[in-house]
């Protein structure tokens, strides 16, 4: 596929397999082994069942407030299964596919959202940056890493995620506007899920694509089909090979729906019709990955019931083992907060320790 | 006066003055039919229209930019950001515009905005939205800081923001949006900035404070009452500009002063209020050196126990006046 192709203006978008699982478009389809597709499809199960159980726990009171990413897996997942390894990966909040598929550990994720900062405490190889709050200004930060991988020669790309509604700060701009002006490896991903909470896509900028910003910073621009796997691997790996190749960012815009609430303190019936959502849920993308599966006679009915269970174990187990057992103790943020422990909090910390040791035990 | 929540207390304040002034607009992200991060714009859209109650792109920076520019023609617009925190994207406009419009015209220019933060911790939402940031603003001549603790006075204080001619930073508690409190219903009321509020009198210590501190404060001044310690426990409302008199005449009667915030302590507006106290004629009268309670040095933790550690608790509080009084 060339970017060239999908002149955003014209609003074409980007697709290979259309929502019944067929696919449409046989040059650009991608070569995965079945493993490689099973693989896929089981860590779309997961990042569901995950998003779901959590859900759950945040309802019985067991988890603190939580946003799921349903119905945006295959974004998610089609785009970071496109990086290597040592390649970078920049969240906004709701990222669990790619946070998955780039290899954080399930234990990392609960832990995160059960509200201990070890949660972001990744593993020596999984470069993943820890979740950031206020909204697009980690777009930044992944141009800075790019930028930081030119000066250092290395040869490693950066993907990045805000929502819709980021590209309305101004850091989203600059952003852009840096990492082609230094010709930063960083590949920005727009995950359009038509909403920013209760604000639609078509009142957060009067353009009438996303991905057409890009031109203003004369870089490539696309709209892809964010419910299809496949066209977002495609055009994620093009992107990378072109940031390898010394040819610097790209901006895609994935076309998706959030089908679950903002975040467990939403409410989505203020804002949006139950029509809408319904009509969303046949273009689901992993009913479609499945189907696909199902026709080409990859997966098959045990399997996928097989698959399921153990998924289903996985974030069972891994939940029993940090719930209730995952508090962190307050000494630690004193220590970790700086590289080393300055006088100012050294006190602090001895004036809270004799406090609680003097008897006036605290039930605060 | 009616039984209301803090949050139906700054919404009646909205209210009431976007009705008697067509000039008022409220601009801010999801405060249209979503009513609002804490709904406190609830309703407000169907009484006011898109016009008045504009949903925003999440733009901080033009969000408080644009009500400064609407400003200076005589608009009245009043900002309401999702959380305190985002107000640093947009500092520039608050900070370098804003505030110093009036003066950099030469004082032809009024700049008569509000800008509403909720602020603080307690909701279990990390690092990145619970701060207390006052003191940056305090920093700023040519804003006002209010920081409301009870329902009336949100409502009271609110409407004297609005019709104040300066830009008027007005942090609200997140915690403090359900609590509920007497307040004033006729729509003339008003309570002027910077003016302190002695909302208990005593006559061992004076205890300073401000926002969600003041209902910690208040009962553990209650409790001592029972040890015979009497304490005074001064509301400041309003911290820029600062009622310095009313901290001095309380310490000059008490001899003893304590200040406790939510804040951290390390650049804290404690640090402000003790320097007044230290550079005053009270002085003179200190019987002890004067105690500031405020929040540890670090990031507000997710977790919600530590999170409750990382801030003055009734128990520090308590400590706080015994140490004041060697006990
Ligand atoms: C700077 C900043 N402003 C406001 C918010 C409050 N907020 C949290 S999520 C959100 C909507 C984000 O929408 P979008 O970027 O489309 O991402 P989505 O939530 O749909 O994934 C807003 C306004 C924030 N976190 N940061």
């Amino acid at each position: 596929m060339k970017f060239e192709d999908y002149n955003p203006l014209e609003e074409k978008v980007f697709k290979i397999m259309d929502k019944k699982g067929k696919i449409i478009n046989t040059d650009d389809m991608p070569n995965f082994t079945n493993d490689q597709l099973l693989y896929l499809y089981r860590t779309m199960l997961l990042s569901r069942t995950m998003d779901e159980k959590q859900l759950s726990y945040q309802r019985q009171g067991r988890m603190l407030t939580y946003a799921p990413n349903i119905g945006q897996e295959a974004t998610q997942i089609g785009s970071a299964y496109a990086l290597e390894k040592e390649d970078w990966i920049v969240p906004s909040f709701r990222e669990l596919g790619a946070w998955l598929i780039h290899g954080v550990p399930l234990k990392n994720i609960f832990l995160y959202w059960y509200g201990n900062e070890w949660g972001s405490h990744m593993p020596e190889d999984v470069k993943v940056l820890p979740v950031s709050v206020p909204i697009s200004t980690q777009l930044q930060h992944a141009t800075g890493i790019g930028m930081a991988n030119n000066i250092k020669k290395e040869n490693n790309v950066v993907l990045t995620y805000t929502g819709d509604g980021g590209t309305s700060g101004g850091e989203f701009h600059e952003a852009l506007n840096f990492a082609g002006v230094f010709k930063a490896p960083t590949i920005f991903v727009i995950q359009n899920n038509q909403y920013a909470i209760s604000v639609p896509r078509i009142e957060q900028t009067a353009s009438k694509t996303l991905a057409q910003k890009a031109i203003a910073y004369g870089i490539p621009g696309i709209q892809v089909d964010g419910n299809d796997i496949f066209a977002m691997y495609v055009a994620t790996k093009e992107a990378a090979d072109r940031a390898r190749r010394g040819e610097g960012p790209t901006l895609i815009e994935a076309i998706t729906y959030r089908l679950a609430a903002h975040t467990t303190s939403d409410d989505p019936t203020k804002y949006r019709e139950d029509a809408e959502v319904e009509e969303w849920k046949t273009r689901d993308p992993i009913l479609r990955f499945k189907t696909y599966l199902e026709n080409k006679g990859i997966l098959t009915k045990e399997w996928d019931e097989k698959m399921k269970k153990e998924v289903e174990n996985e974030i069972t187990s891994t939940f029993e083992e940090i719930e209730g057992k995952a508090d962190t103790k307050i000494e630690e943020i004193f220590m970790y907060h700086y590289e080393t422990m300055p006088p100012i909090l050294e006190e602090q910390l001895k004036e809270y320790k004799d406090f609680l040791e003097g008897g006036k035990n605290n039930d605060k | 006066m009616k039984e209301m929540t803090y949050s139906e207390a700054i919404r009646l304040a909205m209210t009431e003055e976007m009705r008697k002034d067509e000039n008022i607009f409220i601009i801010g992200e999801d405060i249209g039919i979503y009513g609002g991060t804490f709904g406190v714009t609830k309703g407000m859209i169907d009484e006011f229209g898109e016009e008045r109650i504009k949903d925003a792109p999440i733009s901080e920076a033009a969000i408080v930019g644009a009500a400064a520019g609407a400003a200076v023609t005589g608009m009245r617009p009043i900002v309401e950001l999702p959380f305190l925190d985002f107000i640093t994207i947009g500092m520039d406009a608050l900070v370098n515009q804003a505030a110093k419009m009036r003066y950099m015209f030469g004082g032809n220019e009024k700049v008569p905005m509000v800008v509403r933060l909720p602020g603080g911790s307690g909701t279990g939402a990390a690092a990145q939205h619970s701060q207390n940031l006052e003191a940056w603003f305090c920093h700023v001549p040519g804003l006002k800081v209010v920081a409301p603790s009870t329902p009336n006075d949100a409502k009271g204080l609110l409407k004297s923001s609005i019709r104040d001619d300066n830009p008027v930073v007005f942090i609200e508690s997140k915690l403090l949006y359900n609590t509920t409190g007497m307040v004033e219903e006729d729509p003339e009321f008003t309570i002027p900035l910077g003016k302190a509020d002695i909302k208990l009198e005593g006559s061992d210590i004076s205890l300073i404070t401000y926002g969600r501190m003041l209902k910690k404060a208040l009962i553990v001044a209650k409790e001592l009452a029972k040890e015979n310690i009497y304490i005074e426990v001064i509301d400041l409302r309003t911290l820029a500009p600062l009622d310095k008199d009313t901290i001095i005449q309380s310490v000059k009667k008490t001899g003893r002063a304590i200040i406790v915030h939510e804040a951290v302590k390390t650049g804290g507006f404690g640090g402000e209020i003790v320097a007044t106290i230290a550079e005053s004629d009270a002085f003179d009268f200190l019987k002890a050196p004067i105690i500031r309670i405020a929040g540890v040095d670090i990031p507000i933790p997710h977790n919600k126990e530590l999170e409750k550690a990382a801030v003055p608790s009734e128990k520090d509080i308590k400590a706080g006046i015994y140490r004041l009084l060697n006990k």
